[in-house]
């Protein structure tokens, strides 16, 4: 009798871990796997010690005097211009390719026009060409652009932020083109029986049903704007002009060691915008990495 | 939510023209277009027009016909898809195609340091690299002047004649000039500078040299001091006609040798030279050159072998973890999910650089810490390196396959597996024969977009070890982690030798080539392509 009470957790438990628990273990694993690093950073953000060495005691002192550092202290590695200029870029640049992505996919989804089948082919193959393969060839337009008009040319934040729309009809209209198509039609119809034109159809009707793949495109043109290295680091030359990741690239490479609880905190407060943005519209992402977006 | 791509609405077929009556768009409406398009004409027209003065005649072209297609696109009636299309196609055209293009133009030049400008240019700069100055040299009181083209001289001369010039424009006289004491302090249309800006320029007025006449064997102006100036000349003398320099002191005589450059019969050059089209040389030199060859297949065969490893261990994490949290039975999936989702939200470029400091082999907390002491060189041996940076793409990468997959696997029908378990199939055998195959038909495009994005993934490489450890046995930069494309932006712009913009364009082109290949092998087997309709 008293052997039953006892014996029966333990089968219980057995069996929950033949049916559940081996999956927490593997998920706890992987959950420490992919959390780490994210830890190991904001602990050496915290840390006044300065070095990498130092880091290596997660959490042991915590204060914010690299933020602070950073913020106002260091006039060599201005960091408050990166930060703006990559969010003004990569807002910018997110704005611009959904605009141009949503009237290109409007004319892909409502029209019938020849090239349309070609153009959509198209569209998907681009992705396979990224920019950075023409860097040399960018970074040699844009200094004959800078002889012509030196306010768009090389060094400027509107000149990178050019490049980048270039990559604007993509994938992107790809993912908008197939939301497009499942606004019905009949909207379209109805408004233009009762006399609206085509600009007002798309603005009007269409723009404000499509909202959850706008935000899913601009999100991930910004985040993939604001993360771009090659082109970034090859147009923009003078340190305030820079983005976050030529920066503080080029203030890690420097002494690694030496500045690594600086560029921890300058990580951290880099990564707060896109992973709050990614995090709050993360249902409309995944939904949109299901149909076909990479990084 | 599905944002996949499905049946489109029906198609507008028909415009009921009489029915509906055409809206006519407000005044307003008319006149933000006829301003936006007259603003974005003049802005061309002026492009236009310096391109025309340049000799640019083929970008000329294709400026004009861009140009004369956006109007007619916007003031037709019709065309009412290329009034959607143009603007996006504008960028698309000019920063994907056209730079894709150039790229190829470029793969078949010399472009690069010491062959960056044209010919005439590069006469200028041999003289100018080799003045010396002339021993009787008048004096010229100068003063240095901002221009239209940058810095000049406005100076005078002993007999109190004005002229004013740039590197690019030899001095010519001028009357309309302030004097002050004799000497000409200020011109209209220039700037003269201040004290304050001289000093800062410094570097930039003693580098500056202003031909006195359009013969660049007449000499030139040079100031050492911002307030005089003396006449230099140089010792290699240009023949027009000829075509050739000759060197006064030595008598060498330097010929154009067809590669861009002057050179004398025993092989000695004049730099700078200029950018002519080489055609096969730099491909030549990419597989011919031992020193290059040898490093540029591993760097190839490590590209492969990176985009294929890094799709395949993201894919196999990714799937596992999607299998084993695919049970309805088990709670907090979500919380796992989101931890999950965390490094594929952090900033790409900054995970690169945390884990560069994570695996730092004398202080980084993965030898120190977790290996107790031990002295690892996770990024500085060619073979460990390479595992990884192998393992933290893992880590990047493997978070969007779980994602995809986990969709993937939910929207397999529950019948199918029912079925299947129905006639006794096991666990593994449902999976290996039955999901598997259903979730490839739906991911295999997904892998090639991840091949396709891993093949040119420069963030990991290039922040993780810069591509390194450096081959020291290669006449170019080039490292054991180093894929095509870092190699590329290394061969152009990060290399101690000097920038080789043709060299790296023939790798772009090289690179080109692969990935189409790549895609239209990918995209013919699988069935991504024949869902457009």
């Amino acid at each position: 009798m008293s052997q039953l009470p006892a014996r029966r957790p333990r089968f219980r438990l057995r069996k929950w871990f033949a049916a559940t628990g081996w999956r927490h273990v593997i998920g706890i694993v992987f959950a420490v796997f992919c959390a780490f690093p994210l830890v190991y950073v904001l602990s050496s953000s915290l840390n006044p010690n300065g070095t990498l060495l130092g880091s290596n005691t997660l959490f042991s002192k915590v204060d914010f005097s690299n933020y602070v550092n950073l913020l106002f202290n260091l006039p060599q590695q201005p960091f408050v211009a990166w930060f703006l200029n990559t969010l003004v870029i990569g807002l910018v640049t997110g704005a611009s390719t959904v605009f141009l992505g949503a009237l290109a996919a409007y004319a892909f989804s409502r029209m019938r026009f020849a090239g349309r089948r070609v153009g959509l082919l198209t569209l998907l193959l681009v992705q396979m060409f990224p920019q950075l393969l023409a860097v040399v060839a960018i970074f040699l337009l844009l200094n004959a652009i800078s002889n012509i008009f030196p306010a768009i040319g090389l060094n400027t934040q509107i000149g990178l932020i050019l490049v980048y729309l270039g990559g604007a009809l993509g994938v992107n209209t790809y993912l908008m083109y197939g939301f497009f198509n499942t606004v019905p039609a009949s909207l379209d119809e109805a408004a233009k029986i009762d006399g609206a034109g085509h600009a007002r159809t798309f603005f009007t009707i269409i723009l404000p049903l499509v909202g959850p793949i706008l935000a899913v495109v601009g999100l991930l043109s910004f985040i993939s704007s604001t993360s771009e290295y090659v082109v970034a680091s090859v147009v923009l030359t003078d340190p305030t002009r820079q983005t976050l990741a030529v920066g503080l690239y080029s203030f890690i490479s420097q002494a690694t060691s030496a500045n690594w609880t600086l560029f921890s905190a300058g990580a951290v407060m880099a990564a707060i915008p896109p992973m709050a943005l990614f995090l709050y519209l993360q249902k409309y992402v995944i939904s949109g990495l299901t149909a076909g977006a990479v990084k | 939510m599905t944002i996949a791509p499905e049946a489109p609405p029906e198609p507008p077929t028909e415009r009921p023209r009489r029915t509906v009556l055409r809206p006519t768009p407000s005044l307003s409406v008319i006149l933000i277009k006829i301003a936006s398009l007259g603003v974005l004409d003049a802005v061309v027209l002026y492009a236009l027009f310096v391109l025309l003065m340049g000799g640019s005649y083929l970008v000329f072209a294709l400026a004009l016909i861009g140009l004369i297609a956006i109007n007619v696109i916007y003031f037709s009636k019709r065309m009412l898809p290329g009034k959607y299309l143009a603007p996006g196609l504008v960028f698309l055209l000019i920063f994907q195609v056209f730079v894709v293009g150039y790229s190829a133009y470029i793969a078949f030049t010399n472009f690069g340091d010491g062959h960056n400008g044209t010919k005439a240019d590069a006469i200028t700069g041999i003289v100018a690299n080799s003045l010396s100055r002339v021993p009787d040299s008048p004096t010229y009181a100068v003063t240095v002047v901002q221009g239209p083209n940058g810095l000049g001289l406005l100076t005078t001369t002993p007999s109190g004649t004005v002229q004013v010039g740039d590197p690019k424009n030899p001095l010519h006289t001028i009357t309309d000039a302030q004097l002050s004491g004799g000497k000409a302090v200020s011109a209209p249309g220039y700037t003269t500078l201040s004290f304050q800006d001289l000093l800062t320029k410094q570097t930039q007025v003693a580098a500056l040299v202003v031909p006195i006449s359009a013969n660049p064997n007449d000499g030139a102006i040079r100031t050492a001091d911002g307030s005089t100036g003396f006449l230099y000349k140089s010792n290699l003398s240009y023949d027009a006609k000829a075509d050739t320099f000759t060197d006064s002191s030595s008598g060498a005589v330097y010929r154009d040798d067809g590669n861009g450059e002057y050179a004398s019969s025993d092989g000695k050059k004049l730099s700078p030279g200029w950018t002519v089209v080489v055609g096969f040389k730099n491909f030549a030199q990419a597989f011919g050159d031992q020193s290059i060859r040898g490093p540029l297949l591993s760097t190839i065969v490590w590209t492969f072998a990176f985009a294929f490893l890094s799709v395949f261990l993201t894919f196999a994490v990714g799937l596992f973890l999607a299998v084993v949290f695919n049970d309805p039975r088990m709670r907090g999936k979500k919380i796992y999910r989101v931890i999950m989702i965390l490094p594929y939200a952090f900033p790409g470029f900054l995970s690169a650089l945390v884990w560069a400091g994570l695996m730092n082999p004398q202080f980084g907390f993965i030898n120190q810490v977790l290996l107790g002491g031990a002295t690892v060189p996770w990024l500085t041996d060619p073979t460990l390196a390479k595992v990884s940076i192998l393992i933290v793409n893992t880590w990047l990468g493997f978070p969007y396959m779980f994602l995809v997959c986990t969709g993937a696997l939910q929207s397999i029908p529950e019948e199918v597996v029912e079925a299947a378990k129905m006639d006794g199939a096991r666990a593994w055998a449902t999976f290996r024969q039955i999901k598997l195959p259903l979730l490839m038909v739906s991911l295999a495009p997904l892998l090639i977009s991840t091949f396709a994005f891993n093949f040119n993934n420069f963030n990991v490489i290039y922040l993780l070890t810069g591509g390194g450890p450096t081959d020291v046995n290669a006449s170019i930069n080039v490292g054991s982690t180093d894929i095509l494309i870092t190699l590329v932006y290394k061969v152009a712009f990060a290399t101690a030798s000097g920038r080789n913009y043709g060299l790296a364009s023939a790798f772009a082109i090289l690179i080109f080539i692969v990935v189409a290949t790549v895609s239209v092998i990918g995209f013919r087997r699988t069935r991504a392509l024949e869902e457009i309709n």
